[in-house]
């Protein structure tokens, strides 16, 4: 049921009410409204009982196993929550000046200087309030370098082919063309094809490391090389930073700009779809064209640096801060990890992935790069088994639904056909991956023997297969 | 070790089925050279219980202040269930949907949210969230530019549409190459004047209602005029004064094309600039060119209704460079939110919401403007934000309500040069008959102390 269809005309939760007063007598008629709008009349409990029954529709981290490659679905620590809560911080106003705020924005300082120790960029800005907006803000960086030497012939961004779709979508928002280059058998960025690519149009190269393959890309310093020697940026997406804190730091290996996933590498929600954080990490030559605004310290006062202190910014990224409160999560975070727990993150996500790895190739599943070590990810690809029984990685996926276990990612990176992109992070324990390895393989083992089955999953969960087809062809994007 | 459930036992267990002597081994790929040995310039990690000390600390040192700033971002009662539910942790840490059957709870609500906004703001259709009010506007320019029949590259965007969403949108949009001309506003009301707005071709005129002085449009006549010159109208609205001001769907004889606006009022907490999260509708005849998440109803095999995520041809993990958007992640949590605040405040709650923070924001103008030399800066009707002139220095009269522990509303001159001596203040239906005369009681205090002794007696 919806929400609508509980409504009642004249019920209402009557404790939201605030003090009735009169009619605005003093608008035009003709700016006013008609008739209410068609929100719903319920009261308090109907609203607490129906969102009640609603979230219980949905897997999560905090109830289920839900390894979603490339997504970082760790625990997210309740601490983080119940302290980026604390009234004096919710009733803060964005506008508010800075002398009202300092523990607040000491607090955004702090993390604004330990993001640039993890990335051992020379600076970072908070301003994005999500991956992709944080990767907008690194190539319009990388733009606004090249306009300022009036170095405008250049017009292209290098994307490799297994790069989130977010890259090549970032580039054409900033008015560059993408060059797409292919990936070797190992998993690598072929640099054959990258020399090939490379010339006076090359603005830049967007490179996820380890990449969505769930590999180091093991020639990582001449890809720089090639790249910078004719003249473009590198461009590091930290979407898997998970895999690397503490371990290896972008800015050591000449990137001269990442971002990072906060609400993947520091935990903090997911939210349902959001909202995340993005930070960006620059090199020393882009400090001047960081996207405002982001926190200085002046003699012990912090405030937010804006237009008067950074005349070449590529300009705000929102209305105020970006998404604070996400940052003050990710600050419990870090001042709960610590130096030693942050470098745990990536061994721990490590040593679970390629446990995950080995586990499953022992119980008959292919890995894609076998020869690889897996970083915190891995990909398995069902490929013979689709071959053999017409099982596809979704129905595969559907059916890890039914025995409790979110599915991992499908059919992303699109260079793997049918395969499972699986994440398990360092939070999980050994005997939950135990589990899963064994929901695998019953999985496979009801494919073998009984296909039909596998391909109707789910039987389970509130929904059966539920149908896109018709969700794209008859629109229904609103309660009538 | 903090959130790592491993012993001793399993990680030997591991090591030994992977076939790698230690953890060490399992970064053997990164070349050697680039392995840093640790971080050293971040502190040692604490207990939750000393970071929660730390943090409380911070937050007490901040405080509270009795606040009359507006500005984009507005101050509302948020009913406790709102938060009690929205951070259960099947909604707090869940992601995007990808997996439809497993994310129902999400789904629906997302649904039940879209239509909340499409009835709120009169259009047909809505998506899943966009960062922010700002982000959402250049979202919309991209849009209507993508919509535009005749490929043009302009649009119009009055001077009374917050300034940092201005901002925000010129950054989004200057690098393929679209202009954004400013329509200068009606000194004496505030407005925009359809007699002001440029010649030439545009391919959408943006209509704020309120706009950043609070004060109405004359968005008929605005709309109208966008339509008859081969424009589409893009409208941002503020959702609270949704329920009691005109629906954009229904603004001159077409409606509105776009609406957007910043989500914030409904159930979103301040806290010092977000998470907020914009929201955006059209009609249906745009919805392929929407940015952004998209929830539609379907049925499962058993013919029972169910939701998921829909159209996604149009977005960038499908598309990839020809995707409408970059965007991905979105603001989920904050949508869940919105939808329960709207859900327990109701048509005549939210209504009620408008109305008193109208009502209190125009018994504040009346009792500011009593003051000797204060006066509002435009005439005509407003809905719960307004702009006086106080004949002085506004940085040093709100410092010292600052004093005071009021925050008397934000400086219009920070960016309007013409507007130096005007504060823009707002009052919600937060504020008591005893908030409103605090404020003034200090401003008349402050001015008049003011003019017994100016600031030059004191130099000597």
């Amino acid at each position: 049921m919806l929400i609508f269809e509980h409504s009642r005309a004249g019920r209402r939760a009557a404790a939201q009410a605030p003090r009735a007063v009169a009619a605005a007598d003093d608008l035009p008629a003709e700016l006013l409204r008609a008739d209410a709008p068609g929100l719903p009349e319920v009261s308090e409990l109907d609203v607490v009982r129906h969102y009640t029954a609603l979230s219980q529709k949905n897997f999560a981290i905090d109830t289920q196993f839900y390894p979603l490659g490339s997504c970082t679905m760790k625990y997210n620590p309740r601490a983080c929550n119940s302290l980026a809560m604390l009234p004096q911080f919710l009733a803060r106003h964005p506008l508010a000046d800075a002398d009202t705020g300092q523990g607040f924005l000491s607090a955004m300082h702090d993390l604004q200087a330990m993001l640039k120790e993890v990335t051992g960029m020379a600076a970072v800005s908070m301003a994005p309030m999500a991956g992709a907006h944080g990767e907008f803000a690194g190539v319009a960086m990388i733009r606004a370098y090249h306009d300022a030497r009036g170095d405008t012939a250049r017009t292209e961004i290098i994307v490799p082919d297994a790069a989130h779709g977010t890259n090549p979508a970032t580039a054409t928002m900033c008015g560059y063309a993408v060059r797409e280059i292919p990936t070797d058998r190992d998993g690598n960025v072929d640099l054959d094809a990258l020399r090939a690519a490379v010339g006076p149009k090359t603005a830049g190269l967007m490179l996820t490391n380890p990449s969505t393959l769930g590999v180091f890309e093991k020639t990582i310093v001449e890809i720089q090389k090639i790249v910078h020697q004719a003249g473009g940026l590198t461009y590091y997406d930290g979407a898997n930073l998970n895999a690397i804190l503490g371990r290896v730091r972008p800015g050591d290996m000449g990137f001269d700009v990442i971002h990072m996933n906060l609400h993947k590498t520091f935990s903090t929600p997911h939210g349902g779809g959001g909202p995340g954080a993005g930070p960006v990490g620059v090199s020393e030559r882009l400090v001047p064209y960081l996207p405002i605004p982001y926190v200085v310290e002046e003699r012990g006062f912090y405030r937010l640096a804006g237009e008067a202190d950074c005349p070449a910014s590529i300009g705000r990224m929102s209305a105020f801060g970006g998404n604070m409160g996400v940052l003050l999560r990710a600050w419990v975070y870090a001042r709960m990890l610590g130096r030693e727990g942050m470098r745990r993150v990536a061994d721990y996500a490590a040593l679970n992935a390629n446990y995950l790895a080995a586990e499953l190739r022992k119980a008959g599943f292919d890995l894609a790069f076998p020869a690889r070590r897996a970083s915190h990810e891995f990909i398995v690809t069902l490929k013979p088994l689709k071959d053999s029984t017409g099982v596809s990685a979704m129905d595969f996926a559907k059916r890890l639904l039914d025995y409790g276990f979110h599915a991992p990612t499908t059919y992303f990176p699109l260079l793997v056909p049918e395969c499972l992109l699986i994440e398990p992070t360092e939070t999980e324990s050994k005997a939950t991956l135990d589990a899963f390895v064994a929901a695998m393989a019953k999985v496979k083992a009801e494919a073998e023997s009984d296909p039909e089955w596998v391909k109707g999953a789910p039987h389970t969960l509130p929904a059966k297969r539920l149908d896109d087809v018709k969700a794209a062809r008859e629109l229904d994007l609103a309660w009538k | 070790m903090p959130f790592i459930p491993h012993t001793e036992q399993d990680v030997a267990e591991m090591l030994a089925s992977i076939g790698a002597p230690d953890i060490e081994a399992l970064f053997d790929e990164i070349p050697a050279g680039l392995r840093c040995a640790g971080l050293a310039g971040i502190p040692a990690g604490e207990s939750e219980m000393a970071v929660t000390r730390r943090a409380h600390e911070l937050a007490a040192q901040d405080g509270f202040y009795l606040s009359f700033i507006g500005a984009g971002a507005y101050e509302h009662h948020i009913p406790a269930a709102v938060w009690q539910l929205a951070t259960r942790g099947e909604f707090y840490t869940a992601y995007t949907p990808y997996q439809a059957e497993a994310s129902q709870g999400t789904l629906q609500l997302i649904y039940e949210y879209q239509t909340m906004i499409t009835r709120l703001t009169g259009l047909d259709v809505a998506n899943a969230s966009l960062y922010d009010g700002a982000t959402a506007l250049g979202e919309a320019v991209l849009m209507a530019v993508r919509a535009s029949r005749t490929g043009l590259r302009r649009v119009l965007v009055p001077a009374t549409v917050h300034p940092r969403y201005r901002a925000v949108a010129q950054a989004m949009v200057k690098n393929q190459g679209i202009e954004m001309v400013t329509v200068p506003y009606d000194p004496d009301t505030g407005t925009t004047r359809v007699a002001d707005l440029p010649d030439g071709p545009a391919a959408a005129l943006v209509v704020p209602q309120p706009n950043f002085f609070g004060a109405l449009e004359a968005v008929d006549a605005l709309t109208a005029w966008a339509h008859e010159h081969g424009m589409l109208a893009i409208a941002l609205a503020n959702p609270t004064s949704l329920a009691l001001l005109k629906a954009p769907g229904s603004w001159a004889e077409k409606g509105a094309d776009i609406c957007v606006g910043d989500g914030q009022p409904l159930g979103v907490p301040l806290a010092s600039g977000g998470p907020h999260f914009g929201f955006m509708a059209c009609r249906q005849a745009l919805v392929r060119q929407m940015p952004g998440r998209i929830v539609g109803a379907t049925v499962d095999k058993d013919g029972r209704r169910g939701y998921v995520l829909t159209l996604q041809a149009r977005e960038q993990h499908i598309r990839r460079a020809k995707a409408t958007s970059n965007i991905c992640s979105n603001q989920g949590l904050m949508v869940t939110a919105a939808t329960l605040y709207m859900a327990l405040l109701g048509p005549r709650g939210l209504r009620d919401v408008a109305l008193a923070s109208h009502a209190n924001t125009r018994a504040l103008a009346d009792a500011l403007t009593v003051i000797p030399n204060v006066r509002r800066a435009f005439a005509g009707p407003f809905f719960h934000e307004a702009a006086i002139r106080i004949g002085g220095n506004v940085e040093e009269v709100l410092r010292a309500l600052r004093a005071q522990g009021i925050l008397g509303g934000y400086a219009l001159g920070r960016d309007y040069p013409d507007l130096a001596d005007a504060i823009l203040f707002c009052a919600t239906e937060t504020k008591t008959e005893a908030d409103l005369q605090r404020y003034a009681h200090q401003l008349e205090r402050i001015l008049s102390k003011r003019r017994e002794a100016p600031p030059c007696a004191y130099k000597s």
